[in-house]
């Protein structure tokens, strides 16, 4: 059974133009030790989907969350205050994009480190100072005695991300959700937290939610990846299969404009047009105006998620045809 | 640690201010029409006391000599002798500050209770109807009068229950600190409504910062993130508040002292006036400034050690 | 020919709706203003006159408010001492807004050594307590209504000039100033024309909430006897009056402090709707 499974996931926001769905009906499932990409523009509702499900989304913000979401035999989407809390840090770690906001300013490094082990180990400040600078070292702080006893300010972006990390795996937890974890850092800095993230994996069979919209980084990183956009999943394939043969034609446009695919002397592939309003989303398939595949029955109806092959499926009426196109 | 350095040289920035402060009590005193030698001294005074103030104070000389002899005598702790207490000024007024003091701390100690209790909780009931009425609370105490106030308080808690004395400043500590209550009281209520909104604004504003998802990220109980780290982050612009409202406080203190009959600056400052005694007037104006001065330098010094990335 | 269009400064009010404390505000300070313009049509009895056989009546169908230890009627007092009371509010923010808003404006658009000199005397000023260098200026000058004033305004101007000078160097940089200085605009006409209605806005806001101040030193300085003086009907002085008669007769104090704070009110949902209006932080 899947550490994680979620099931027809629909999260509603209240705003000014009435209800709106960032996510609908996604379902995905994380294994132990696996780490599983989701991928997608930002907007796409990929961070929506994993802060809603781990009910940290501003509460003023969500109007309605509804589908299932079963970590270990609990479904998080009715689990009350207490046992999120219960959950939260001790099973299931979050990161984020911007280590700097996401660390007090007034208060040292160790003690954020330490917070979990105080408030679910029951540890006093002093074992969980021990056990942070042991932490500390673990993610790779040099000098990780003095680094305790720092204040985020003194450390520079990756180290602080490394700190979060930290904080975040502190009760060794099944679960870790990075939220771009990397998108704010320096390229190298980037590469080391993905690495410093692939060995913890390893060593503890941590597994991950690696919520992105760089596709170099899935490829570096992840085993299985689900594609999203407009708050639905359009492909969802283990990782090389996904690289090498993408059924959806979105996809296919975003594998094809990756960067790093750039030759010199000619444009860098893109996809035409933008993500559209979640208050104004287009009839049948949501990608089928920026699509150069689309025909009519796509601009109807529902498009379900269609089985390609074992663990594979993707959101297109013409995958079939579609073999072979992206490259 | 060299983080603070500050404390030994930002006293140094403050001499220009010091020296600006000098210069308007010295004019402030000077634009008073007449000998200045027989305001200083009064009616009564004889020739030759004349001739000694006027030789003290270089009245012969141009005006800016005049402000050289006055800071001279100032940094020699001379302010001169009082025509009333027939005593040096320094001395009436020294004996002045505890009570001015003790009473501004009690009212700081009031309002900073009061205004974090009633912040936390408009701030965590946002919207709701305990906010509104902490609000409404807020804009009303801004225009209360502190004069008026005092008269109320003493009709209600000193002459109806009986609770406090009417007046007057006690002999031992605890006996002193009955005295200052209400007058206390009276002074935090005129601070109270501007912390409170600050401080609610902020704790609204903290609130929804990046670190406290993080803090619940990692299942921090919600009491310790309002308490260790909301409300600390808040605690940074209010405190500077608190400086910039102090001078208010000091003002009231005048009319507060009066109202209740303690025996501090203010009240001095009041009955000097009356009595003509202007170098006591100067000397209290003077060290009032000194005190706003001082309270901004702590506020540096408690904004240092709260926070860390302050490096003056 | 083509038209140049210069982009046009920010509105802000548009589109809002009006927050339910400026009216509420407005219709508390008009109707002390009507009360200020009737008190003689309005008011009972004379406010100086004494009557010794009627000294310290409680309240009652007589004396609505009753009457103090000269027999005077409280509710007559305190409707002509409105004139004082709203009189002090009205010019103790004229004076300072002028001055501030005229150095700030100076200070904020020439810069350099001018704005440099400014501000330090603006920081000697905020290092004295604001109430006791009121106080140390009027009691050289003489207590007295005209003492009060120009003591206000010799401090009082460096909340507007702080205010003023910010929004100028904010604004002189914006986009539409720069194109009227491209388009050769006189100094002045960029000033007055296009920084300055923008730039008052905020010392505008403030100087309703300041005029709650002002009110409040004045009536303590009436009450602390150095600013109008006895038998006038003031505010303040009625307070001051009633202080030694607070255990036999409360509401000769009583009243006049209500007065104040319902004025106060006024004003400051003025200023909290304004403050809202102009999109400041809650």
């Amino acid at each position: 059974m899947a550490l994680l499974e979620v099931e027809d996931l629909t999260v509603e926001f209240g705003t000014r133009d009435g209800t709106v769905r960032a996510v609908d009906r996604v379902s995905f499932a994380v294994d132990k030790g696996e780490i599983m990409g989701l991928v997608g523009e930002s907007g796409s509702g990929k961070t929506v989907s994993c802060r809603a499900m781990l009910h940290l989304l501003p509460g003023w913000q969500v109007r309605r969350a509804s589908g299932r979401a079963m970590f270990d035999g609990q479904d998080l989407l009715t689990a009350d205050e207490g046992k999120l809390r219960d959950l939260h840090g001790r099973r299931i770690g979050m990161i984020f994009q911007n280590p700097a906001s996401h660390l007090d300013p007034l208060m040292t490094i160790g003690r954020q480190v330490a917070e979990p082990l105080i408030y679910h180990k029951g540890m006093s400040a002093k074992e969980a100072r021990v056990e942070a600078i042991q932490l500390l070292r673990q993610v790779g702080i040099p000098d990780p005695k003095r680094a305790v006893d720092a204040y985020p300010h003194q450390f520079s972006g990756g180290m602080k991300q490394r700190a979060v990390i930290a904080g975040a795996v502190a009760c060794q937890p099944d679960l870790l959700v990075a939220d771009e974890p990397t998108t704010a850092l320096d390229v190298t800095v980037q590469a080391q937290i993905l690495r410093l993230l692939l060995d913890l994996r390893d060593r503890t069979g941590l597994a991950i939610i690696l919520i992105t919209h760089d596709l170099g980084v899935v490829a570096s990183t992840c085993d299985a990846v689900t594609v999203m956009y407009a708050g639905r999943i359009m492909e969802r394939a283990p990782k090389a299969e996904l690289i090498r043969a993408p059924r959806h034609p979105y996809t296919m446009g975003i594998i094809r404009s990756q960067p790093s695919r750039a030759e010199p002397g000619r444009p860098l592939d893109s996809i035409e047009g933008q993500l559209p309003a979640l208050s104004a989303l287009p009839e049948g398939c949501r990608f089928h105006p920026r699509c150069e595949y689309a025909i009519a029955p796509c601009r109807s109806g529902e498009i379900p998620l269609d089985t390609v092959g074992p663990d594979h499926a993707a959101a297109c009426i013409r995958w079939r045809e579609l073999r072979g196109a992206a490259a | 640690m060299h983080r603070y350095r500050f404390v030994i040289t930002r006293p140094l920035q403050l001499i220009p201010v010091l020296f600006g402060i000098s210069l308007v009590t010295f004019v402030l005193t000077h634009m008073i029409p007449g000998d200045p030698a027989r305001i200083l001294l009064g009616i009564r005074a004889t020739a030759e006391a004349i001739a000694a103030i006027h030789e003290k104070f270089g009245l012969d000389k141009p005006l800016f000599v005049q402000y050289f002899y006055f800071l001279k005598n100032l940094l020699q702790g001379d302010f001169g002798r009082s025509i009333i207490y027939r005593a040096p000024v320094l001395g009436v007024v020294a004996d002045r500050i505890m009570p001015t003091l003790s009473l501004i701390l009690l009212a700081v100690i009031i309002s900073a209770i009061l205004s974090a209790i009633l912040a936390s909780i408009a701030a965590t009931r946002r919207g709701g109807g305990t906010d509104q009425a902490i609000r409404l609370f807020s804009t009303i105490g801004l225009g209360l009068p502190s004069f008026w106030l005092g008269i109320v308080f003493i009709m209600v808690f000193s002459l109806g229950m009986g609770l406090f004395p009417v007046s007057g400043y006690g002999d031992t500590f605890l006996d002193r600190l009955h005295h200052l209550i209400l007058p206390a009281a009276t002074l935090a209520v005129s601070l109270v409504p501007v912390i409170t909104r600050n401080l609610r604004a902020s704790l609204i504003a903290e609130s929804t910062s990046d670190y406290v998802t993080a803090a619940r990220a990692k299942g921090v109980p919600a009491k310790v993130i309002f308490f260790g780290h909301v409300f600390r982050n808040s605690l940074l612009p209010t405190i500077s508040l608190f400086g910039v409202n102090i001078g208010w406080m000091i003002g009231g203190t005048v009319v507060v002292e009066t109202v209740f009959s303690v025996p501090g600056l203010g009240q001095l400052m009041v009955s000097s006036i009356f009595a003509r005694d202007y170098l006591v007037v100067q000397a209290v104006t003077l060290v009032l400034a000194l005190g706003v001065v001082a309270t901004n330098f702590l506020v540096d010094v408690a904004t240092a050690v709260l926070d860390p990335r302050v490096t003056v | 020919m083509t038209a140049i269009e210069i982009p046009a400064p920010p509105s802000r009010w548009r589109g809002m709706s009006l927050p339910w404390t400026v009216p509420t505000g407005a219709a508390i300070v008009l109707f002390w203003i009507a009360v200020a313009v009737l008190s003689p049509l309005i008011a009972p009895s004379d406010p100086i006159g004494q009557d010794l056989s009627q000294t310290l009546q409680p309240p009652s169908l007589a004396h609505w408010l009753g009457t103090d230890n000269f027999g005077r009627d409280v509710l007559s007092r305190l409707i002509w001492g409105t004139r004082y009371d709203l009189m002090m509010g009205f010019f103790g923010v004229l004076f300072p807004f002028i001055i501030g808003v005229t150095i700030g404006a100076v200070a904020g658009y020439s810069g350099g050594i001018i704005d440099a000199v400014l501000m330090r005397l603006l920081d000697i000023t905020i290092s004295f307590p604001f109430f006791v260098l009121i106080i140390a200026i009027v009691a050289t000058l003489g207590p007295g209504l005209s003492s009060f004033y120009i003591a206000l305004a010799l401090v009082g101007w460096v909340s507007y000039a702080r205010l003023v000078r910010s929004q100028f160097l904010v604004l002189k940089q914006s986009d539409f100033v720069l194109a009227a200085r491209c388009l050769g605009f006189s100094r002045a006409r960029i000033v007055f024309k296009h920084i300055l209605p923008n730039a008052i806005m905020p010392a505008v806001v403030f100087s309703m909430s300041d005029a709650v101040l002002d009110i409040l030193l004045g009536s303590s300085l009436s009450f602390l006897g150095l600013g109008i003086q006895p038998p006038t009907a003031e505010w303040g002085i009625m307070i001051s009056d009633g202080k030694n008669f607070i255990a036999q007769a409360w509401w000769i104090s009583f009243f006049p402090g209500l007065a104040i704070i319902i004025l106060a009110i006024g004003f400051s949902f003025l200023a909290d709707g304004f403050a809202e209006l102009l999109g400041a932080k809650d």
